[in-house]
């Protein structure tokens, strides 16, 4: 009893050094890589390209969640409002529920789910293969040339593809109003827009940048830091996609609790 | 002149070097020989900076690598990696020219790609390998373009990991006769990491063997062959008995 007590202390012991260490790890990955942002050299052609990576090439699969997903919560509502007699709330609750909580939501997830996997998996493949150890000893370093541009183009880019979320998502929900529920276009367009407020797609935008730059980073900080072999790049892989999705909703929460409960 | 003085290093208990203590005196040809995990790439990525000894101190040119500037200091450096470690997201000019592409050796991109295309012509390559992508190129083709990076910059010196891993032996006599080729031509310090004789009677001017985390022997290829040491009789002859064990 005594013995298995003592051992359940020390397990317990070291899961939270673990804890606490691949926090510090984090903490200095973070710190490190921008610190690297206002000292030359620049790399904008990486920038660009992880722009386009992280951004225009997201675009399909976050436009088609959304405008599913918009379609599908304008059907709710309107079933849902009829228990009570408000089916009209639609335009409303459609808007407020992408531009808040779904667009944002939908779109972080949708890029870790696209571009944390590609990122660990791309980083992943060039440490086991020696890349990295390669552009260390061709002067340069990793975490400006490899991470910070992916850091930064998830950041600046994340508010645009959230938008892009919301404006989709709303458009689905408008389509299933106005061809199926008998909803009229203008009056259900003037709804939404009289209904949003600028906080609320600031939250939208804020939670964009936070998501896209969960998302780049533990893509990055899984990368560098796998195992070997193809294990280890499959390891890194699965585990930067939970880190990033759960720490994307984990993430949302805090926002929505600054944003919408002071 | 590179000079490891004692260094130690260590990956949880699993200690791979012991206190090494080799010279490498300028414009030298010095292949490391040994089993495989033995520490051998261990110890010249200790120079590069990309592992840190856990004690011990390597100079260049007799400055402590510690103290130097990374930039000017990896500039004097080339690598061969075992694997070729080729950037496969660019053509293999950009490849070749990369650090002339960037930092303090940054060149016009067409300076830079003449440049590469005439590395890769030193190593054997036709000029339309330029614009292809390290996957479309055969093993041997991708030794000859990593070896074409490594020497793009005029490096005062060089090192070879495993130049002749995954290799037909013809292929590994053409990879190893453009090294000596070129550190000869070039005048540069080379160390090169192998287990293959073959690159050894090529390569090296001076010879030595790393084995239970120190150098055993070091002396001049001639020497080699009557070394008198027991595990570089057994090693160079392929013994499976002897002082180095087989089952590691």
């Amino acid at each position: 009893m005594i013995l298995s007590l003592t051992e359940s202390i020390i397990a317990l012991g070291r899961l939270v050094f673990g804890v606490f260490t691949a926090l510090g790890r984090m903490v200095i990955f973070i710190i490190t890589t921008l610190s690297h942002i206002f000292r030359p050299p620049f790399y904008p052609k990486e920038f660009a390209s992880a722009v386009m990576n992280v951004g225009y090439l997201s675009l399909p699969v976050v436009g088609l969640t959304a405008i599913f997903t918009g379609a599908a919560l304008a059907l709710q509502i309107y079933s849902g409002g009829s228990r009570f007699n408000a089916p009209e709330v639609v335009p409303q609750i459609v808007a407020i529920g992408m531009v808040r909580e779904l667009g944002p939501v939908l779109a972080g997830l949708m890029i870790s789910a696209r571009v944390t996997s590609s990122i660990t998996a791309e980083l992943a493949t060039m440490k086991v293969t020696e890349q990295i150890d390669a552009l260390i000893t061709l002067s340069t370093v990793p975490l400006k040339y490899l991470v910070l541009p992916r850091v930064l183009a998830g950041f600046l880019v994340g508010p645009i593809l959230v938008g892009v979320a919301d404006s989709v998502g709303i458009l689905g929900g408008f389509l299933v109003a106005t061809l199926t529920l008998g909803f009229n276009s203008s009056t259900y367009i003037l709804d939404t827009i009289n209904f949003l407020t600028s906080a609320d797609i600031i939250s939208s935008m804020a939670k964009g940048a936070a998501f896209g730059f969960i998302a780049t980073l533990m893509g990055c900080y899984y990368g560098l830091n796998s195992g070997r072999g193809a294990l280890g790049v499959g390891m890194a892989t699965k585990s930067s996609v939970q880190a990033a999705a759960v720490l994307i909703l984990a993430a949302n929460f805090l926002l929505t609790a600054v944003f919408f409960t002071a | 002149m590179i000079t490891f003085d004692n260094i130690h290093k260590s990956f949880g208990t699993n200690n791979v070097l012991c206190g090494v203590d080799l010279i490498v005196d300028r414009g030298q040809s010095m292949v490391i020989i040994g089993g495989s995990g033995t520490g051998k790439s261990v110890l010249i990525k200790t120079v590069l900076g990309l592992v840190t000894p856990d004690n011990g101190k390597i100079f260049v040119n007799n400055q402590d690598m510690i103290n130097a500037k990374r930039d000017n200091f990896l500039s004097k450096f080339g690598m061969l990696f075992q694997g070729g470690a080729l950037f496969d997201s660019m053509p293999v000019w950009q490849n070749v020219a990369f650090r002339l592409q960037r930092g303090h050796l940054k060149l016009p991109k067409t300076e830079a790609r003449q440049i590469a295309i005439e590395k890769l012509q030193r190593v054997g390559l036709a000029p339309d390998v330029a614009d292809r992508l390290p996957a479309e190129l055969s093993g041997g083709m991708q030794k000859r373009v990593s070896l074409a990076r490594a020497i793009a910059a005029d490096p005062e010196i060089i090192f070879f990991d495993e130049p002749t891993t995954g290799l037909d032996p013809i292929m590994a006599r053409v990879i190893n006769d453009l090294i000596r080729k070129i550190v000869v031509e070039m005048g540069a310090t080379a160390i090169t990491i192998t287990h293959d004789m073959t690159s050894v009677a090529t390569i090296a001017d001076k010879v030595a063997m790393l084995h239970d985390g120190v150098i055993k022997w070091c002396g001049t290829l001639d020497d080699m062959a009557h070394s008198g040491n027991p595990h570089v009789d057994q090693f160079i002859h392929g013994r499976a008995k002897g002082p180095i064990k087989t089952l590691r």
